[in-house]
């Protein structure tokens, strides 16, 4: 079982999180060139080895967050909220 | 008789040579069915497979051995069935025996929508000249695997199942070692315990394999390495691939008399459980992927539990058996869950990758129409559209639906 973090709730199972997929991806405006949609939405660069990626917390507070995970060891580096804004709000730091 | 002695090798254990016409890196299925090919279909002899570790010791030696072909995509309709027509005289092929066992694949069928939705499929099979596709009602179903969970108490009862006769199971190891000493009497070397460690490049030409063995020249190179697909890539300086690497796990319980005469496959909800007696006796069986990306060869606890619970409900007969091993594999999972059999940007480097949950099944076709493209330089029609290009044009075979997301193509 992976040990995750999360900045609301403190540290659970990773069976109660939902994998959702490679964060790093940035979404390019509407108006980009269909060659930069592709990139973003087919390509990956399937890093081994630390990379950054969505888990939502979908049996706890059921926020989005940002986990640096080593794909190789599972080993978790940082996890954070996807949406500081919201972390701001509800008063969390992390 | 000679009393078992006199054993001999099945293939060679050759040194290195410093250039080969064609390097294939990656000793699974894959890899050995293209050298085979290459040079049975090709005459090309001056071929080489690296293997990191042992020859059909990654996904080869890790997969529940289902053969089958009910698939309702073009492209991935003639490509299976070729690959199972292939299945039907490997054996003889390969003077090996594979130990192909056509015992049907039974997909249990739980509500109208998924009787629909296999209908479909099955209809459209038959449709395109596959007329292996049949589907049952519960009193025909009951008949051929009397002992499923029928209880009017199951958590999802049984409507009836979607039938594929021709499909069944392999001997995954004898495929293994089939291949490999059929491309082994044709002159290929099998290199064990040769890692890559760098590909070098000139321009849009790959000049020499770097390995643990020492530096190799070759003509053309295939990569066939899938789980570490992206990593290979990376070494010959090309950037992103439409593939994750995710981790499937597999079951075999203690060997049991016999119990179970055919594949069976239950899909509800949010399970998912394929099932097989081997045989020796033991019963073979698999689920979901762990959902998260992982290059690591161990699986992890929920999806063990998510899995037993899936047997209990299908098979309830099987509480009291005990598991004898569990393990995992990195499978490539691609962003409409079918493979890659494509041309890169480098002239002289090729790819086989993206197989999903599907390779074993599709050991003789990819091997075959992969072959067919190193050696010329071109895709065979079969495979037009299972290059890297596709998503460009706008194109995803995508049998389940389910969008750009690697994890749900199981």
């Amino acid at each position: 079982m992976i040990r995750i973090p999360c900045p609301f709730c403190g540290t659970r199972d990773h069976s109660e999180f939902s994998y959702g997929g490679d964060g790093s991806i940035q979404y390019p405006a509407l108006d980009a060139p269909v060659q930069d949609w592709h990139d973003a939405v087919f390509q990956r660069e399937n890093i081994c080895g630390v990379q950054t990626e969505t888990w939502q917390h979908v049996n706890g507070c059921r926020m989005w967050l940002l986990v640096d995970r080593d794909t190789m060891t599972h080993e978790i580096h940082d996890v954070r909220p996807a949406h500081p804004g919201m972390a701001k709000v509800l008063g969390v730091t992390s | 008789m000679t009393g078992q002695k006199g054993w001999t090798r099945q293939w060679r254990d050759p040194e290195p040579k410093s250039h080969y016409d064609v390097v294939i890196i990656g000793g699974g299925l894959h890899g050995l069915a293209t050298a085979y090919y290459l040079a049975k279909n090709h005459g090309i002899r001056n071929i080489a497979v690296l293997e990191k570790g042992w020859i059909g010791g990654g996904n080869a030696g890790r997969n529940t051995t289902i053969v089958r072909s009910n698939y309702a995509q073009p492209g991935n309709r003639e490509f299976y069935e070729d690959s199972l027509k292939l299945w039907e005289n490997l054996s003889h092929d390969l003077n090996y025996n594979v130990m192909f066992s056509q015992r049907s694949h039974i997909t249990l069928l739980h509500n109208p929508g998924a009787v629909d939705a296999v209908s479909r499929n099955y209809n459209v099979m038959r449709r395109t000249g596959n007329s292996d596709a049949e589907i049952w009602g519960l009193d025909q179903l009951k008949a051929a695997v009397p002992h499923l969970n029928y209880g009017p108490n199951a958590r999802f009862p049984i409507m009836g199942a979607a039938v594929h006769k021709r499909a069944g199971t392999a001997r995954h190891d004898a495929v293994v070692w089939g291949y490999a000493r059929g491309a082994d009497q044709m002159g290929v070397d099998i290199i064990q315990n040769c890692e890559v460690t760098g590909i070098s490049r000139e321009g849009s030409k790959v000049t020499a394999i770097e390995t643990s063995r020492g530096k190799i020249t070759a003509g053309k190179v295939g990569l066939a390495v899938a789980g570490s697909t992206s990593r290979l890539w990376t070494m010959a300086g090309l950037g992103c691939l439409p593939i994750e690497s995710h981790k499937l796990q597999a079951f075999v319980s203690e060997p049991l008399k016999p119990l179970l005469d055919q594949v069976v496959v239950f899909g509800m909800g949010g399970a998912h459980f394929y099932i097989s007696q081997s045989d020796k006796g033991g019963m073979v069986f698999g689920g979901d992927l762990d959902w998260y990306k992982s290059y690591a060869q161990k699986g992890n606890l929920p999806i063990v539990q998510d899995v037993a619970e899936a047997a209990m409900s299908v098979l309830p007969c099987l509480g009291r058996v005990r598991l004898l091993r569990h393990w995992s594999g990195v499978v490539d999972m691609s962003m409409d869950g079918t493979h890659f059999i494509s041309k890169t940007p480098v002239d002289n480097l090729y790819l086989n990758a993206g197989w999903n949950y599907g390779g074993f099944k599709a050991t003789p076709a990819s091997g075959t129409y992969f072959a067919d493209l190193i050696a010329n330089d071109r895709p065979h029609r079969v495979i037009a559209n299972h290059d890297l290009k596709r998503f460009e044009r706008g194109l995803q075979i995508d049998e389940r639906g389910a969008g750009p997301d690697p994890k749900l193509h199981g």
